[in-house]
Formats: structure tokens, C-alpha cells, sequence
């Protein structure tokens, strides 16, 4: 698939600008993407949240070419088990979370011992069985923990051992997911999952700089010539594995922060694929690339989702009656209900026209913006004209 | 002693339904080198055949109803029936043998537009993208089956004739109550043939004959100077046939809804996977293996003592297959390991 | 000379009917450069996949360095100080010359599993200075920062070999390292074969080509239908008539 540009030498310098400027663009994100719409807080933190899981899934599948198609299991995991955190000890989101990672990763290690033995599609199945064996059994035999369908979620009755032991029974109303008393709402919830959105995109880009990563990034180029180089790569495969487990794990315990409740819909195999759309579509391998990818698919889901016939037909309204009404029912098919039909196609276009995602679409276009500079640099006196 | 003989024909006939998709993923797969997350769409696209023969025979037309002499009633008379009777009746209630006969043309060609249209482009690249972009198309699929049908899923009966139960024990000289639905016999059988009708074409005709070669070694039969391509192609139209009758005549057995592409597909792979991957004997064995295995967990007696089994059975089977023998049970060396 | 780094001792290995290996027994000297030669289908790849571990023999044994290397898997067998170059050359593509000499040098250093995600690459001078010294020895350094997926053939086996070189292997296999190569390209890896001869690291070549195998060995053995017919100096063999009936035929060398 892509080749990876990210990996070209750097200085410590630069990924320090890199850290710096990312920090600010997230903090401020409420600011700049108001103009589209997208500043509410919950929103903000879907987008977040979602970059979290694709950052982690690329970790596996755009360093070590493992396609995984099972990771929203371990999402869900995290998501049961940081409600179930709420629910049996404490509000403490910081508990939830590292409980959340604690068990995915647990889950990673076993699923990934196991579906590791096979690579190739051999291994896209094996996860996307073990998925749907987490999804079947959410539904049926382990309901107790699951709760169903009626999804798992607070009762005014848990037990929250440590909280009533700290501050007693006072409380009658239903709690919410707190950090050290400051509750989490609103914008509180968005910058805490800034906060780890920041810290996730920063580990995973040391494990990019680290020899970690380049042995990673080596064994998806070449395996057979890995092992002929004296490198055992299993146990560095099953470390990928569990490490993009465990984002999935925060992810999905930051789910359950923003809104504790936990459901089995977010294991079904449509969200697996979900996360490798927005990995693909940002640029598998690439660092930023995850990130964009979750960002512009959980924007457009929203905003496509949203929309009614109304509203389209508003849309279309300058054009005359018939057509107007025309064209609203047809687009009507692709927003709504529909959404997952524009997901679908945005799929295939992206693997047909653009396997390496938008990133390398930009790295294409500015290298042509430069080779533009290059040669026609003596001519035009080095003015950029990307008239094409 | 009856319930088990009773289970072990459901789980042949899910068997039947999982055997024939698998088939045609290991034929494809095998001839063209794709990975086709889509496959479980053309089953389900059969299925849905069947539903639209069946709407269309039964157009209908708003009649008085004479029966009704009270006052103005007004019945739902097909226009089958008022062109020919009784004889129109008939042709509706047989609409899922004759939706089979339709699908086979249906099934070709769009087998045919999906490999022209999108799977040739992706012989080169990756498995994964192969595996990505006929996701993609799966859900597509999906979903414009569900702007078309709606999301829930509709029942189309068995022709009466044969919807009732068989009288199985009394053929086998066991108890007179063991009896077992018709229809379901009757998929078993269909599935049977068409399963022993790939053989046999693959086996002993020479068309065939070149197409198992091609998928032992594509290089050296290409340069015999054979249009290896255009072989491998009408496979893919015969694979979506296959997936597509085993869909159309699963629609008595199961209403179908667009989202039984992908449950199927899902099942399949697992089946290929334990059957190994391409390996056509062990994709028809795993079928029925994994059918009557699922079979037997939703038994009561199973599930009084564990109680979900039947919900992940194959998962663990396929687990425990992998993990014992990493290549399946009938899968050969070298076969997608790169 | 009795410091024997590889010893095999009367391997038989059969493919059904077929005989590939009988009773072969090769000792191949420290600081030598052995060449195994034969027509097709002599033998040759199986002698050395049994000799890195790849194959089981039926019978007999592969012993380095006082390990038995049967049965072991590919990294245990490289970490034992046995590095291996493929008929075509096996790089990493995708990544950069000097990084894929690092990920080698990294496996020396750090052994089969070592993980320390948050150690930086940029920090590790001396692994960085190491491998462009290394590039520089094979004639790659200007190169250092390319992706290698544009280099030429002749360009991917020096490659290679710096990464086998770099991890200072007690024994390096070659697998015909100049097939499909120009002359140009030959030649110049020839050149490169005799100067790491010269550091005393011990080879064995599995060679087609009669002008490589002659300038640069040290040893010949001949493979015929699975077994040795003949052994000798160059110049033996170059003189030896059953040598020449069974595999040079009518091939002027």
C-alpha cells in the first residue's frame, strides 16, 4: 500500500514543533471549527475519541500491514468495562480509562496470540471471527454482564464502593463521570478527550520515531527477510497487536465517559470496517492521516445523518419545483438512514483511486507543486502556479 | 434418537447454504486470486431474486369481492389469476422454484458486470484491498437492497405442495411423528447436486480441465497460449450463480433481509478458513462440518449445559482447527501465506 | 586446518522418489570461501536449505559451530552468527538504504525481541554512523536516504549484503549472488565478494556462474543428481574429467 513518508528521517527539533502545534490545534478546536459547525462538544469528542481508535489501529495495520477486522471489539470492551468501573467503584474517569485499556489489552493478548498464528487474510478473518464471536455473545449468554440489548448503564443502586466509602451515601441522583469532582460535561469532556487525544497521538508518535516502529514498518516490507535477519516477529507483532487493543480499550472507555452507557452495536463488524475507512482514507502508515480520516467521516456522518427531505429540498431550492424535488429524493437515498451507502461508496473510491489516502494525495500534489517550482523556477522567477 | 436425526438435517441444510458459499469463494479465489468480501452479497442478492419474482408474479389489481355481498368489498386479485385462473395461482405459489430458474441468467450477469466492472481491476493489488473494496461493495449492495425492500425481512412461502412435512420416519421405519419439512429436503438434495455439478465440471470437462490447471499454476497455462482470463471470468459468473440459487431457495427456509450477505459471508470464511483455503473438497466438507456442528449446539440438551454455545460453536471450531492445524483441514502448503 | 565452523555429516534427503541428497558430507573451514557448484536440480538449493535449517534431512546432521541447526527457526539460526542472501535479493522496500542497514545492525545489537517504544532513533548516533560507514564499504552512501525500490539489482545485492556484512556473520551463505546480474554488475560484486574475503569471514557460494566460482573460492564441491562426485582446488576441478562430463559439458570455462 502506501509507502510511508512519515518515516523519513526527522530531528527531535521538528517532532517537538510537530507535538506543539498539534497541542494547539486540538485545544483550540473549538474555535476554528466553528465556521463549519462542528464546535459543539459532542461532536468535538467523537472526533477525538474516533482519532484515538484510528491512530491506534494504524499502529497495527499501517506499520505492520496487518489487516485487522475485529478492532471495535476491543472497543466495546473498553466501553463494558469502564461502565462496569462506574458502576462496582468509582465515578473516577481516570479509573475507568486505565481499567478500560487494562482489560482490552488482556483481550489483545489472548485474540492476537491467536489470530497472529495466520497473517494475510487469514488473519482479517480470524479477528473479524473473534469480533463477531464478542458481538453474539454480548447478545446471548454473557447478558448478565452485557445487559443485551438494552445496553449496560448506571443505576442509581450501584454499589461505587469507593466513592461511598470517600464521600458517603449523600448522593440520591444518578452520578456523572468525574475527574477528582470536576464533573465531566460539556466542554469539560472534550478537553479531557483532548487532553488524551494529545497523549495518544504523542506515544504513537515515539513508537514512529522508535526502532520499535522501523522494525514494524521492516516486517510489513519484508518478513521473510526479518527472521533471516535474526528477528523473532511474533512477540513484535502481538506487542502491535495488544498496543492498538489498548487504544481501542481508551477509546472505548472514553465513550463511556462522554455518555456511560455500553451497548454490543459498537462491536458489530460495520464498525470494525468503520475504522478501517477512516485509517485508509487518512493514509494508513502515515501519522496525521488516521486522524483526518476519523474527523472527516464522523463530521460527515453527522452532519449526512442529520439531513431530511426537508431540509433537502430547502437545499435544493433555487432550482425549479420538479427538479428540486427530484434531486432531494435521489440524494435523500445517499443522508439519513442512507449514510452507510455514502460510507460504502466512499470506501471503494478511496481504495480504487487513492489506496494511500488523502495524505498521500497531498504529498502527490505538493510534489508536483514542487517539481512545477523546479522546472519552471528560471522562467517565471519562481512564483508556484497551481493553475492546473 | 429422532431429535438428533432432526438436528442433523438442519445443520445439513445450513450446511448446504455455508458449502455452496464457500465453494464459490474457493473457486474465485482460486482462479482469480481475489478475495471477495462481496460473495455473501450475491447470496443474498439470489435471495432477493426470489422476493422480487414472487412481487412481480404477484402483481395485483384491486377487484371487487363478490364473496362479500353485505356490501362493497374490494380484494387484492392478481393479474396472473385473472388472466389465467387457477393455473396463475399456481405459478404464484411455485414463484421460488421458477425465481431459481430466473436467478440463473440474473446471477451471471451480474457475477459478470461485478468481475468486469470492479474485481478485474484488483487481481494485482493486495489482498487487503482487495478485501477493502469489496467490503465496500458489500455494503453498497446492502444498502441499496435496502432502499429497494425495506429493512426488515420478508417471508416468501414454499410452493404448498411442498411446504408441508415429509413423513420421514415413516421412510426410515422410525416413529411416525418424526417428520421433517419438504422443502428442506428438497434444498438438501438441490444443494447436493449443484455441489456434485461443479465437481463433475471442473472434473470432466475440458473446460474445466483448464481451470483447475489455471488455479494449480495460472503462469504455465497462460503461456499454452489459453485466454486463461476469460475462463477465470465465467467462473466468477458461475460462483455467483451458485451463491445466488443457494440464496433464492434459502428464502423459504429464512426471510431474507439485506443484511444476510454479510452474516453468511462472514460464516463462509470461517468455513473456508477451517476447510482450507483453496481447497474445493475441503470447503464442501467444512460446510456441512461446521452446519451440523452449529446444529447440534441449539439443541436444548446442549444448551441447558451451555448456555450461548450454539451462538459461537463455529468461532471456537474454527479456532481450535486453526490452532491445531494451521492450514485447515484440507488446505495446502504455500496457499496464501504470502 | 581443523577449525570447522559448519559440519555436514552424511545428509539424505528424499522427496518422495527422489534421491536429492545422498550421503553429503561437507566440512567448510573457518575463514574459507566455499563454493557448492552442480547442473540443475543437483541439489544445490536443498543442501542449503538443509543447512540452514530450513529442511529436516532424513538422516545425518548440520552442525554450527557446536549447534545443531535442524529444527531451529530462521532468526535463532542468524542470531547464531549465520547470515543468508537470497537468489533474489531480499530487502526492505519501502524504507530508506541506511535504515534498512540499521534494522540489521539493530538485530545484532538488541538480539530477536527488544522493545523500547519510546527510544528515539535520532538519538542513537553511533548505530546511524555505523551503518553509513557500512553503505560507504559497499559503494551506497550517496544513496543513504533513498527508498530502495529504485535501486538496480546489482544495487539491492550490495544492499543485502551490507546488511549480512554489518551483523559480522561467522558464516555468510550466498544464493547464486550474481544471478540475473549484467557483467558490469558482476563484476563489481565479485570484487566486493574478494575484499570481504579478505576480512577472513567464512562463505559458502552456491554459484551457476563457472567465473564467479573460480575467482573467488577457495574450495569446490561438485553436485551431481543429489550427491558429491567431486572436490578439490579450482584447479582440480577445473581439470578433472568427471567434473567436466557431468556438468561442463561441452561449456568452454
Amino acid at each position: 500500500m502506501a509507502s510511508i513518508t512519515e518515516f523519513n528521517p526527522s530531528t527531535p527539533k521538528k517532532d517537538l514543533l510537530i507535538m506543539a502545534v498539534f497541542t494547539a490545534v486540538v485545544l483550540t478546536a473549538p474555535i476554528w471549527l466553528a465556521p463549519i459547525g462542528a464546535s459543539y462538544p459532542d461532536l468535538l469528542q467523537r472526533f477525538a475519541i474516533f482519532g484515538i481508535f484510528a491512530i491506534g489501529f494504524n499502529i497495527l495495520f499501517g506499520l505492520t500491514g496487518y489487516l485487522s477486522f475485529g478492532h471495535a471489539a476491543f472497543l466495546g470492551i473498553g466501553s463494558y468495562s469502564a461502565v462496569w468501573m462506574f458502576k462496582l467503584f468509582s465515578m473516577n474517569a481516570l479509573l475507568a480509562m486505565a481499567f478500560g485499556i487494562f482489560v482490552a489489552a488482556l483481550f489483545a493478548l489472548v485474540i492476537g496470540f491467536i489470530c497472529l498464528r495466520r497473517s494475510g487474510i487469514y488473519f482479517a478473518i480470524l479477528t473479524l471471527a473473534f469480533a463477531q464471536m464478542a458481538y453474539n455473545m454480548a447478545y446471548s449468554v454473557l447478558t448478565p454482564i452485557t445487559n443485551g440489548e438494552t445496553a449496560l448503564t448506571l443505576d442509581v443502586a450501584d454499589p461505587r464502593i469507593i466513592d461511598r466509602a470517600i464521600l458517603g451515601d449523600a448522593k440520591e441522583a444518578l452520578p456523572s463521570p468525574s475527574l477528582f469532582g470536576l464533573e465531566l460535561t460539556g466542554f469539560t469532556s472534550f478537553y479531557f478527550c483532548a487532553v488524551m487525544l494529545i497523549l495518544a497521538f504523542w506515544v504513537s508518535l515515539k513508537i514512529f520515531r522508535s526502532p520499535f516502529g522501523l522494525k514494524l514498518l521492516a516486517m510489513k516490507s519484508n518478513q521473510n527477510r526479518m527472521q533471516y535477519t535474526g528477528y523473532n516477529t511474533k512477540p513484535y507483532l502481538l506487542v502491535a497487536f495488544v498496543i492498538s487493543g489498548m487504544y481501542a480499550g481508551l477509546a472505548g472507555s472514553l465513550m463511556a465517559v462522554t455518555d456511560p452507557l455500553a451497548g454490543a452495536e459498537r462491536m458489530q463488524w460495520t464498525a470494525s470496517g468503520e475504522v478501517v475507512l477512516m485509517t485508509i482514507l487518512g493514509g494508513a502508515g502515515t501519522l496525521f492521516g488516521p486522524l483526518f480520516g476519523a474527523a472527516i467521516i464522523k463530521y460527515f456522518e453527522n452532519i449526512f445523518s442529520a439531513l431530511n427531505k426537508t431540509q433537502l429540498t430547502e437545499v435544493f431550492g433555487f432550482l425549479p419545483d420538479g427538479m428540486a424535488e427530484a434531486l432531494a429524493s435521489v440524494s435523500l437515498l445517499f443522508v439519513g438512514e442512507g449514510w452507510h451507502l455514502t460510507l460504502g461508496i466512499m470506501f471503494m473510491l478511496v481504495v480504487i483511486f487513492l489506496p494511500g489516502g488523502l495524505m498521500e494525495g497531498i504529498y502527490r500534489l505538493t510534489a508536483r507543486v514542487k517539481r512545477k517550482r523546479e522546472s519552471g523556477g528560471a522562467v517565471s522567477g519562481g512564483a508556484v502556479q497551481p493553475s492546473e | 434418537m429422532d431429535a438428533l436425526l432432526l438436528q442433523l438435517l438442519n445443520g445439513l441444510d445450513k450446511g448446504g447454504a455455508y458449502a455452496l458459499i464457500a465453494l464459490g469463494l474457493t473457486l474465485v479465489f482460486g482462479t482469480l486470486g481475489v478475495v471477495n468480501f462481496a460473495h455473501g452479497a450475491l447470496f443474498m442478492l439470489g435471495a432477493f431474486v426470489a422476493v422480487a419474482v414472487n412481487r412481480l408474479l404477484s402483481f395485483s389489481v384491486q377487484v371487487r369481492d363478490e364473496s362479500i355481498t353485505f356490501f362493497e368489498a374490494y380484494k387484492q386479485q392478481p393479474y396472473l389469476e385473472i388472466w389465467f385462473g387457477d393455473l396463475g395461482l399456481a405459478v404464484i405459489a411455485w414463484s421460488v422454484p421458477i425465481s431459481i430458474l430466473v436467478a440463473i441468467p440474473v446471477m451471471l450477469l451480474i457475477g459478470l458486470a461485478m468481475e468486469r466492472g470492479l474485481i478485474q481491476f484488483f487481481y494485482k493489488r493486495s489482498h487487503a484491498e482487495q478485501i477493502l473494496v469489496t467490503f465496500g461493495l458489500a455494503i453498497v449492495i446492502g444498502e441499496i437492497v435496502k432502499v429497494l425492500f425495506g429493512a426488515n425481512p420478508i417471508p416468501v412461502q414454499a410452493p404448498p405442495a411442498v411446504a408441508g412435512p415429509a413423513p420421514l420416519g415413516a421412510w426410515l421405519g422410525l416413529s411416525e411423528n418424526l417428520v421433517y419439512p419438504w422443502w428442506r429436503l428438497i434444498y438438501l438434495f438441490t444443494s447436493l447436486l449443484i455441489i456434485a455439478a461443479v465437481f463433475a465440471f471442473l472434473q470432466f470437462t475440458t473446460y474445466g480441465m483448464v481451470v483447475r490447471a489455471g488455479m494449480a499454476d495460472r503462469e504455465t497455462v497462460g503461456l499454452l497460449g489459453i485466454n486463461i482470463q476469460r475462463r477465470f471470468t465465467v467462473v466468477f459468473g458461475i460462483a455467483a450463480i451458485v451463491a445466488g440459487v443457494a440464496g433464492a431457495m434459502y428464502v423459504p427456509i429464512l426471510p431474507p433481509d439485506y443484511n444476510l450477505g454479510m452474516n453468511f459471508l462472514v460464516l463462509s470464511f470461517v468455513v473456508v478458513v477451517v476447510g482450507g483455503m483453496g481447497s474445493l473438497p475441503g470447503a464442501v466438507a467444512a460446510g456441512f462440518l461446521l452446519g451440523v456442528i452449529q446444529s447440534f449446539a441449539s439443541m436444548g440438551a446442549v444448551k441447558d449445559i451451555l448456555p450461548g454455545i450454539d451462538q459461537i460453536i463455529i468461532y471456537l471450531v474454527a479456532v481450535a482447527v486453526l490452532l491445531a492445524r494451521p492450514r485447515g483441514l484440507m488446505g495446502r502448503k504455500g496457499v496464501m501465506e504470502t | 586446518m581443523s577449525d570447522i565452523v559448519l559440519d555436514v555429516s552424511d545428509v539424505n534427503k528424499r522427496f518422495g522418489g527422489l534421491q536429492a541428497l545422498s550421503n553429503i558430507n561437507l566440512q567448510i573451514e573457518a575463514g574459507k570461501t566455499h563454493a557448492v557448484i552442480g547442473p540443475n536440480g543437483a541439489g544445490k538449493s536443498t543442501l542449503l536449505n538443509v543447512c540452514i535449517g530450513r529442511l529436516a534431512p532424513d538422516t545425518g546432521s548440520v552442525i554450527f559451530d557446536g549447534h545443531v541447526l535442524t529444527g531451529k527457526r530462521p532468526h535463532q539460526i542468524n542470531q547464531l552468527g549465520v547470515a543468508r542472501v537470497f537468489q533474489t535479493p531480499e530487502i526492505f522496500l519501502d524504507l530508506t538504504l541506511v535504515q534498512n542497514v540499521e534494522i540489521a545492525a539493530l538485530a545484532k545489537r538488541d538480539g530477536a525481541f527488544h522493545f523500547r517504544p519510546f527510544k528515539s532513533m535520532f538519538k542513537d548516533k553511533e548505530l546511524t554512523g555505523e551503518a553509513e560507514h557500512m553503505l560507504e564499504d559497499v559503494g551506497l552512501l550517496r544513496l543513504k536516504d533513498e527508498h530502495t525500490g529504485n535501486l538496480s539489482r546489482g544495487d539491492k545485492r550490495r544492499l543485502e549484503l551490507a546488511m549480512c556484512l554489518i551483523q559480522h556473520p561467522r558464516l555468510l551463505l550466498l544464493d547464486e549472488p550474481t544471478a540475473g546480474m549484467s557483467r558490469h554488475d558482476t563484476n563489481r560484486t565479485i570484487d566486493l565478494l574478494k575484499r570481504i574475503k579478505e576480512r577472513g569471514m567464512t562463505k559458502v557460494i552456491i554459484e551457476h556462474d563457472m567465473h564467479v566460482v573460480f575467482s573467488l573460492a577457495d574450495w569446490i564441491t561438485v553436485l551431481a543428481q543429489g550427491a558429491i562426485i567431486a572436490e578439490g582446488t579450482p584447479d582440480q576441478i577445473r581439470g578433472n574429467p568427471k567434473v567436466q562430463e557431468a556438468y561442463l559439458g561441452g561449456a568452454h570455462v
